[in-house]
């Protein structure tokens, strides 16, 4: 997730060709160029947006955070021209936007926004088909696509394909929202908090479900939120932005974290920067413990009770057939079981490797200790324990005080200059 | 009881003029109504986004309220002389002020949000008024058009006197002639003429709504 490629720069000049395409070759996104770009209503003084030049790399999600009133808004809305630009250029793939039809030129630029924005007279799928159908596609490929999307983005295509959108949660219309988006395929997608009106834990699953999507898509996206810990989780950079969408900073959540630009920056980061970045480190970054007893389900009782005597360990973790954690036993559950399967405790919480150390911490919290960590299939790939994510934060306090920035966890690469 | 009976054969007696009346009065409404709509919602569509442009043109479809339908009626044939051109134009100036009003409402009750996602993704600014706006304020205008059908059935009675079409020339020749032999049952099948094709007329409304408002919208 966190595997940034574009080098990093702080402050207003960026380099023109700074990132391009991902060299993996499966990138659909296009790169954007701001530059020079101002923004003045009539009759105001000072310019909405003053002269911001940036480049939004291809394939990669840049969050424009800052706080309301900043102008955020206005620079995205400039991107598809919803709101036109007083002076400046914006190219989207090298093409200047100021040489297309707006109304085209929106086609092909995905646009998600708060609180959804679905056509409530039409039904998931209507919304979903507005594009294909302005594209003029024929209606086998349009019904095809509706059907994918609605699959992309986790709704049962045979429940809510010929739903209204009031019948839909929150939740469910953002991620019609988002399926609407991305229903003709277009290079780049704007996102105006696209997740700030649903609640906490629903908004957190539709960030994952963002990222997996962006995994797969690699789509250019430019997202829009006041939600710093929103902007750290699902971008590749931030670009932080004061009064009139003046640029503080446009870097890597990690750099931004670890070296705020300026005490406006720092101020926007908050409290917290240390447990911020556990977001931004998975399991697989640490190292596991391998040291808890483990048994299979079908093993006896008693068998175990020998196991955890001779490794002088009061618990061992259950496995079940597919080696998947399950339940801790403790060694005095074990006189009175008769089979595993009912012995001890369930396990209330896994963290899988692709779990932040944030989730791990959670867990260790709620369990009381270390936590079994699960690999790709559920099988069971070690514990993480607390110490091994104090050791993690104070490694990484320590390279960015030192200003010694070789450190290289969970892949990101890159140094603040 | 008598008067009733009475009045029943009447109507049995006269349905062939009777039945010329109501078709008459039918069409008269309905079609004041319509081209009240196409004034209406045109109205409405160029102001709605102004409120004070709003405010404008709903204060003055409510002063056309104001004047009572005689005294315009009145005015106007001085101008348009009789018949069927001064009755339509009373009926419309009527019918304007809820459609203007309910096209405004409905209009500017669209959530924002709808029309940005809309213009956002591509649908020029036609095909937002269109399909998005205009459909989503069509209940609202429904409404607007049912309250002033409900308003012209009376009120085309008034402008009878202007020889316009309808049941309004019975009633006013039954009280004309108030006193002679059917008189009464003259001004009276007008009158329940009129109430009768006015809930009629409410109730084709009522299955316009049900047909024409997507499920979506519906209540």
């Amino acid at each position: 997730m966190t595997d940034v490629t574009a080098s990093a720069s702080t402050g207003e000049e960026l380099p023109r060709d700074a990132a391009g395409t991902a060299s993996d070759g499966t990138t659909t996104g296009a790169e954007i160029t701001l530059t020079n770009v101002t923004k003045r209503y009539p009759g105001s003084k000072t310019p909405a947006v003053d002269d911001v030049t940036m480049t939004i790399p291809a394939g990669k999600i840049v969050i424009l955070v800052g706080p309301s009133g900043c102008g955020k808004t206005t620079t995205m809305r400039m991107i598809n021209r919803l709101i036109e630009p007083t002076s400046g250029t914006i190219r989207i793939g090298g093409e200047d936007t100021q040489s297309l039809n707006p109304d085209r030129l929106r086609r092909k630029i995905g646009y998600a926004i708060q609180q959804a924005g679905l056509f409530p007279h039409f039904t998931v799928a209507q919304n979903i088909a507005v594009v294909p159908k302005l594209l003029g596609w024929d209606k086998k490929r349009i019904d095809d696509r509706v059907d994918e999307l609605l699959d992309m983005v986790g709704l049962d295509v045979g429940t809510f394909r010929d739903r209204y959108p009031r019948q839909l949660s929150g939740g469910q219309q953002q991620r019609v929202g988002v399926a609407r988006a991305l229903a003709a395929d277009p290079p780049v997608l704007l996102m105006d908090e696209p997740f700030g009106a649903v609640d906490p834990i629903t908004r957190g699953n539709l960030q994952d479900e963002l990222l997996r999507l962006q995994s797969e898509l690699h789509k250019t996206i430019v997202f829009v939120t006041h939600d710093f810990d929103e902007a750290v989780k699902l971008g590749d950079k931030i670009a932080v932005l004061g009064e009139a969408s003046k640029i503080l900073q446009y870097d890597t959540p990690e750099a931004i974290l670890a070296t705020p630009a300026d005490d406006t920056v720092a101020g926007f980061v908050g409290a917290g920067a240390s447990l911020k970045q556990l977001t931004l480190l998975r399991v697989r970054d640490v190292e596991l413990r391998q040291e808890a007893v483990t048994v299979d389900i079908d093993e006896s009782p008693a068998a175990v009770r020998e196991k955890l005597s001779r490794s002088h360990n009061p618990y061992a973790l259950v496995l079940d057939r597919r080696r998947r954690p399950c339940r801790w036993v403790h060694a005095r559950d074990l006189p009175r079981a008769t089979s595993l399967a009912t012995a001890g405790k369930p396990l209330r919480d896994v963290v899988s490797t692709q779990s932040t150390l944030q989730d791990a911490l959670e867990a260790m919290l709620a369990e009381g200790g270390a936590v079994p960590v699960t690999g790709p299939q559920g099988q069971y790939a070690g514990t993480i324990h607390l110490e091994t994510v104090i050791e993690t934060i104070q490694t990484l306090r320590e390279e960015h005080n030192g200003g010694d920035s070789t450190g290289a966890d969970g892949g990101t690469q890159q140094e603040a200059r | 009881m008598a008067p009733f009976v009475n009045l029943w054969e009447y109507v049995v007696d006269r349905w062939d003029k009777l039945s010329l009346q109501v078709w008459l009065h039918t069409s008269e409404v309905v079609q004041a109504t319509l081209l009240a709509t196409v004034i209406g919602v045109g109205i409405g569509i160029a102001v709605y986004r102004s409120p004070a442009g709003s405010a404008v043109a709903t204060a003055l479809a409510s002063a056309v309220l104001t004047i009572p339908s005689f005294a315009l009626l009145g005015l106007l044939i001085p101008v348009l002389g009789l018949g069927v051109a001064p009755s339509m134009t009373v009926l419309v100036l009527y019918g304007l002020l809820p459609i203007v009003r309910n096209t405004i409402v409905g209009l500017s009750g669209v959530n924002p949000a709808v029309v940005d996602a809309a213009r956002g993704i591509g649908m020029s600014r036609f095909s937002v008024l269109t399909k998005i706006e205009l459909a989503l304020a069509w209940p609202a205008i429904l409404a607007g058009m049912r309250v002033a059908t409900q308003m012209l059935m009376g009120i085309a009675v008034v402008v009878a006197y202007a020889k316009g079409p309808g049941l309004g020339s019975e009633v006013f020749s039954g009280l004309t002639r108030a006193g002679s032999a059917n008189a009464t049952n003259q001004a009276l099948a007008g009158t329940l003429g009129v109430v009768v094709l006015a809930l009629v007329l409410d109730g084709i409304y009522l299955l316009i709504n049900r047909y024409t408002t997507p499920r979506g919208i519906r209540d």
